[in-house]
């Protein structure tokens, strides 16, 4: 019954990440095709693809670094892993490396304050960080 | 006033994994007594007794939403379970949800009787997609039992703060940008897809199986007039042992932070997040409730070591990313704001910033659509209040900067 009240765009936000998880990001082309699957203007599904932040409409790299930047990682000095990243990847945030193998950003509390400073790759969460554990934690995304 | 566990009554007590754990512990005996021996009207009456007031920050009382939609005659009505925690400084739902997703399930198979919804939602953030898979479990194993017969179906979100806003998360829902919506009408008047729609926080559906247990009398006498039962608190920053703390309302702040959390040396406590009050350590006496700070229960304390004026930039920086841009109030006063910080930071502020910092949040708090503008200038008033000294070193003198 309650299928009844629902529009095709409730289906839109999950078509879009389906999309992303495939392509690693949202091409024009994919938009314009969810748009006309769904009957829905494309500059709507656009406006939708650029409001979250875990949507993107440029090629990502393979695995998304995202480290905290909100207060409770700042105050244990979250800069020391931007540094660290920075390192050991050899880009700054913003960037994706050139092999494609990492695109690094930062974000806004993931809520492990109590574990800070803390990233997330991909969907996962690493928390405590140090300079020390960088290196290996990235080593397992290829 | 003591550490009480209502809300964390399980959590590291049942394995989340396994509904077994949580039936022992009188799992499902709260939906069972409401539908067996309760009308959904009594329900109502019980929440609405027990003063039950949302946890998420606003406080609105629960039972009188419940009641809003319950009285509506539009025949499709829903419930959602805010799972968008998102507020700088937060953990408390994580913490709630990986330890014990089996109350929630069962809160709101209760509140989609009470209310007469026929369908419900949790909405998660995109941050916690580790938690998914144990929802999802949660929901199956009851199904599996035979214990829930209510439909409840997981929606993730995409990475947007503005969407634990409840109309901005209904719109997300939707398939929409999460931009909030104009009020009136109000959600239990028209919410998702336009029908009454209930949005209630985590934390405030996970207080539902006890009420209905235990009964409101013994709900309503933990904590003070305005604030009833406990608070689930998030603590972080300055502190030896930063976690979830579960104290009842109108517990003093110092009790939190200096005895449990272990904190030493405070000068500042921020509570509420970004949009939070900010305390010099002269107030610790302040009591933790709707009367006096609370929030969404975050807690970040701040030592002798720190500067107000980055505690500041660092929320309003927060807010102006996460300002969904509908409003110019919130859009364009945020980023005024930062600049303005930012400046500080830089020792280049000028002395007319001081006068039109406050005439700005002023501005901002009247005029924004949502609790994110209105509440984006708080740590900015707070720190002009207590903590001017640290504005005023920073103050470019004429011809040069000083130091």
């Amino acid at each position: 019954m309650s299928k009844i009240q629902q529009t095709s765009q409730a289906d839109l936000l999950e078509r879009l990440k389906q999309a992303q998880h495939r392509y690693g990001y949202l091409p024009q082309k994919t938009i314009a095709r969810i748009a006309k699957a769904l009957d829905i203007p494309v500059g709507e599904v656009y406006g939708v693809a650029t409001f979250y932040s875990f949507l993107a409409t440029k090629p990502q790299g393979r695995n998304i670094i995202r480290v905290c930047k909100s207060l409770p990682c700042f105050l244990k000095n979250y800069q020391m892993i931007i540094e660290s990243i920075e390192g050991e990847t050899g880009i700054k945030p913003g960037e994706t490396t050139p092999d494609g193998r990492f695109s690094f950003q930062l974000t806004n509390c993931i809520g492990a304050c109590d574990k800070a400073p803390a990233m997330m790759i991909n969907s996962d969460v690493h928390t405590d960080l140090t300079r020390d554990k960088i290196a290996q934690i990235l080593q397992a995304y290829k | 006033m003591p550490e009480k566990k209502v809300v964390l009554r399980n959590c590291r007590v049942i394995d989340p994994r396994q509904i077994d754990s949580y039936l022992a512990r009188d799992g499902f005996q709260a939906l069972k007594k409401a539908r067996d021996e309760m009308t959904p009207e009594q329900v109502i009456a019980e929440v609405k007794a027990s003063g039950l007031r949302g946890r998420g920050g606003a406080g609105f009382p629960c039972g009188l939403k419940w009641e809003l939609a319950r009285k509506s005659k539009e025949p499709e009505k829903y419930i959602i379970a805010n799972a968008d925690e998102g507020e700088m400084g937060t953990f408390k739902d994580r913490y709630i949800l990986e330890n014990d997703p089996f109350t929630l399930v069962e809160a709101l198979a209760i509140a989609g009787y009470a209310v007469g919804a026929q369908k419900g939602y949790i909405y998660l953030r995109a941050e916690y997609h580790n938690l998914l898979d144990l929802l999802i479990n949660a929901i199956k194993q009851a199904k599996q039992k035979g214990l829930l017969d209510f439909d409840i179906e997981l929606r993730e979100g995409a990475g947007a703060y503005i969407c634990g806003e409840e109309t901005a998360l209904m719109d997300s829902i939707e398939g929409k940008r999460g931009e909030i919506r104009y009020r009136p009408p109000y959600p239990p008047t028209k919410g998702l897809w336009q029908r009454p729609t209930v949005i209630n926080n985590v934390e405030t559906l996970m207080n539902i199986p006890p009420i209905i247990l235990s009964g409101a009398k013994w709900f309503s006498q933990m904590g003070t007039a305005e604030s009833k039962g406990t608070k689930v608190f998030s603590v972080s920053g300055d502190v030896n042992k930063p976690g979830v703390y579960e104290l009842v309302m109108g517990s003093p702040l110092r009790e939190l932070v200096e005895k449990l959390a272990q904190a030493e040396r405070i000068r500042m406590i921020q509570v509420g997040g970004a949009g939070g009050r900010i305390l010099p350590y002269a107030m610790i006496d302040t009591s933790l409730a709707y009367e006096s700070v609370l929030g969404a229960g975050a807690v970040i304390v701040l030592d002798e070591s720190r500067d107000v004026i980055d505690v500041v930039y660092k929320s309003l920086e927060f807010m102006a990313e996460e300002s969904c841009g509908k409003c110019a109030p919130c859009r364009e006063g945020t980023e005024v704001m930062i600049e303005i910080l930012a400046r500080f930071l830089r020792s280049e502020g000028e002395t007319r910033d001081l006068k039109i910092l406050p005439e700005l949040a002023e501005v901002m708090r009247l005029a924004s659509l949502c609790g994110l503008g209105q509440t984006a200038p708080l740590p900015v008033i707070d720190s002009l209040k207590y903590f001017s000294s640290d504005y005023q070193p920073k103050i470019r003198a004429q011809g040069g900067a000083r130091v």
